[in-house]
């Protein structure tokens, strides 16, 4: 059993790590995408584009339109002069949002009455739009307040510092609420599903194709010394990636590490077990090695969707819900989230640790089982 | 397992397989002696591979029985596949790995002993001309090559019985030569030798032939009775001017049953060649051709296929014309 294993190990690190391409594929690539994506996956909102349509140009609107330039989150990119501009401002996608302050806006307001301001959003993009609304409604508030402050100081004398309700929020586990720190985590579980799935469905069919399957076939090799021939090289190096994109995580994209390595480790190991016999599963059922391919993306792309690394799992259908238990994916990202940003241990991570090694153990035995020493 | 000469090295009973309602492989029996070089001879879907494959245990039988060094093809094929050798008409070891690599890997995984690893690498790269390649990748070798390092292969561990499935296909006339000079190194050792071709030349050095047809076995026998007795027909053989006109002109001749071109002759079966050949000669010189020797010659291994081929035929267009 072990001899034969040893040779099988031996030439598929051979076969895997001798071409040059191959070797930049599996170790460059990963790193260059971890990069790239991470800083491309962000959903903050910052700098969002805006137009200004002031009609009344008093010291009043400047204040407010300096609110907005001065909190970080909007960019003042265009003075508008007429009503038809507005619309064509959000057409182009110049700005985002424009903000219009009427005429008589000063007045209103030194009169003790309500002045009126309007917000226009461009929806399209709706994550943005809620975030950058929930935004000019702060800065807006904001606004009130000083001038109800100042109202009550001139009227009463009294100073206002008091509010009814103040609420008080903290983000624990990403003080920031830095969308990076949720996402580069998800980057590395999609990396390493990426590589071990199309890697391990290209192998067993790949053999087949180029004929070298017959002449192992017809030697004494046993289906388990030949599966986990096929498993642990692929394994091995999606370990190494693993610990290259961690390291460019926490040292490049400043990621915490809370919590205890060994504990990712040993939660990539179930999670490579599962997404291996995936891929190995798709290489027994596919005849050629384009079939393997078309069906390793089939799989991946809903397996990504549904897997709570961008559209929270919360919000989806139940029934959908129901197909997420099946996706390791889905259990891989708590654990990954879990220990670099909150610390967690497999006291509380067990579950899904449990889960993942179920679906492997599954996965890779329904592969053993398909495979079969005999033709036709 | 031992070799006692005279023992049966494979034996094959009412063997069948079927593809759906196709039969590939349709009852044959035959036997092949422990030392024998066996050809197994057909046109391509004739059947040759998939019998092959049954008997390495490469496919499950539909039906009948069959065995290999004493074991039983349905229900010992891995102990089948650690006492035989096969060789494949494709090149099957890895392209990616070296000479020595690929050596040490097929060593490796049919458990050579370890004292018996180096003495066997060498002896497969001594007989495969490989010594100064063995650090050459083995997608870089000429075909012949290979060929032999395929054989090399399968061959480490010393198996009683060596399957080759037409192993001289796409190889130059010489290093086909030189490959089975190996081949009766290896009989001659006392290995068995099972071997599919459809090269005619390649048929006169085995020791004895089957020739199967659509899935069944049309004859079995040693290429001297194939030649001498098998075969109803006469052959006569014309030579001729423009020999591909004169064809034509032959094949309709009364008494002949089918003609062919072989080089610039023509070769005739008939029932009665004596008979025949003065008809013929008159009916060619009457179309204007120079007609030179005409005479009745030993069929060769390729005229006695033909024939039984085309006797079969003959045979199943008469019994289908008859069920119609």
């Amino acid at each position: 059993m072990l001899e034969r294993l040893y040779h099988m190990l031996v030439k598929e690190f051979i076969q895997v790590l001798r071409n040059p391409r191959m070797r930049a594929v599996l170790f460059v690539v990963p790193v260059a995408q971890t990069i790239i994506i991470g800083y491309a996956v962000n959903t903050d909102v910052r700098h969002v584009p805006m137009a200004v349509y002031d009609l009344d140009r008093t010291p009043a609107t400047r204040d407010l339109i300096a609110r907005f330039e001065g909190s970080g989150c909007f960019d003042v990119v265009r003075r508008i002069a007429s009503e038809p501009e507005i619309q064509k401002v959000l057409d182009s996608g110049e700005a985002k949002a424009v903000l219009r302050l009427n005429r008589g806006f000063a007045e209103a307001l030194s009169g003790g009455g309500s002045a009126q301001a309007q917000f226009l959003l461009d929806g399209s993009d709706s994550n943005t739009a809620s975030v950058a609304l929930s935004y000019a409604s702060r800065i807006s508030a904001d606004f009130n307040r000083s001038l109800l402050e100042q109202r009550f100081a001139r009227t009463a004398g009294v100073r206002l510092d008091a509010e009814p309700v103040a609420l008080a929020s903290r983000a624990w586990f990403n003080a920031n609420l830095d969308s990076r720190n949720y996402f580069v985590p998800g980057v590395l579980a999609m990396l390493v599903a990426v590589l071990s799935i199309i890697l391990s469905s290209m192998s067993i069919v790949r053999e087949r194709e180029v004929g070298t399957m017959e002449q192992i076939m017809v030697t004494p090799i046993g289906r388990l010394e030949f599966i986990l021939g096929k498993t642990i090289p692929f394994a091995a190096i999606g370990f190494v990636d693993v610990a290259l994109i961690a390291l460019i995580s926490v040292f490049w994209f400043r990621v915490p590490m809370l919590g205890f390595p060994p504990v990712l480790f040993l939660g990539t190991g179930l999670y490579l077990l599962s997404t291996l016999g995936v891929g190995l599963f798709i290489s027994t059922v596919s005849s050629t090695q384009q079939q393997a391919m078309m069906t390793a993306f089939f799989f991946m792309l809903p397996a990504f969707m549904l897997s709570g690394f961008v559209y929270p799992i919360a919000n989806m259908p139940k029934i959908v819900q129901l197909l997420t238990y099946l996706n390791p994916l889905r259990y891989y990202l708590v654990i990954i989230r879990g220990v670099f940003l909150k610390g967690l241990g497999l006291e509380v991570l067990w579950p899904q640790m449990l889960a993942l090694t179920a679906l492997g153990t599954i996965m890779l035995l329904l592969a053993a089982g398909r495979f079969r020493k005999t033709m036709g | 397992m031992s070799a006692v000469p005279g023992t049966l090295a494979v034996t094959l009973r009412d063997l069948e397989r079927r593809f759906g309602d196709f039969v590939a492989v349709n009852r044959i029996s035959l036997d092949v002696r422990q030392g024998e070089i066996f050809g197994f001879l057909g046109p391509n879907g004739a059947g040759k591979s998939t019998t092959i494959r049954m008997l390495c245990g490469l496919l499950e039988p539909s039906g009948g029985q069959g065995t290999v060094a004493g074991l039983d093809i349905r229900t010992q094929r891995e102990e089948i596949k650690r006492s035989i050798g096969y060789m494949s008409q494709k090149f099957s070891l890895y392209d990616d790995l070296t000479v020595e690599e690929n050596i040490d890997f097929f060593s490796g995984i049919y458990r050579v002993p370890k004292e018996k690893k180096a003495e066997r690498k060498a002896w497969v790269l001594d007989m495969a001309h490989l010594q100064e390649h063995r650090r050459t990748r083995t997608g870089l070798l000429p075909g012949g090559w290979k060929q032999r390092l395929s054989l090399g292969c399968a061959l480490l561990h010393e198996p009683r019985v060596l399957f080759l499935d037409e192993p001289t296909s796409g190889v130059d006339p010489l290093s086909r030569r030189s490959f089975w000079d190996l081949i009766y190194q290896m009989a001659s050792e006392g290995v068995t030798v099972f071997v599919t071709t459809h090269y005619m030349e390649e048929a006169e050095y085995c020791d004895r032939l089957a020739l199967i047809y659509r899935g069944e076995l049309v004859a079995l026998g040693t290429p001297g009775e194939m030649k001498g007795g098998l075969m109803a027909d006469q052959v006569l053989r014309v030579a001729c001017d423009r020999s591909h006109e004169a064809l034509g002109v032959a094949a309709t001749v009364a008494g002949v049953r089918d003609a062919a071109l072989f080089g610039r002759d023509i070769h005739l079966m008939t029932e009665d060649a004596e008979a025949l050949a003065p008809r013929l000669r008159r009916s060619l010189e009457e179309g204007g051709f120079q007609v030179g020797a005409v005479e009745r010659i030993t069929p060769s291994l390729e005229d006695v296929f033909v024939s039984l081929i085309e006797a079969r035929d003959r045979a199943d267009g008469a019994q289908k014309e008859f069920k119609a």
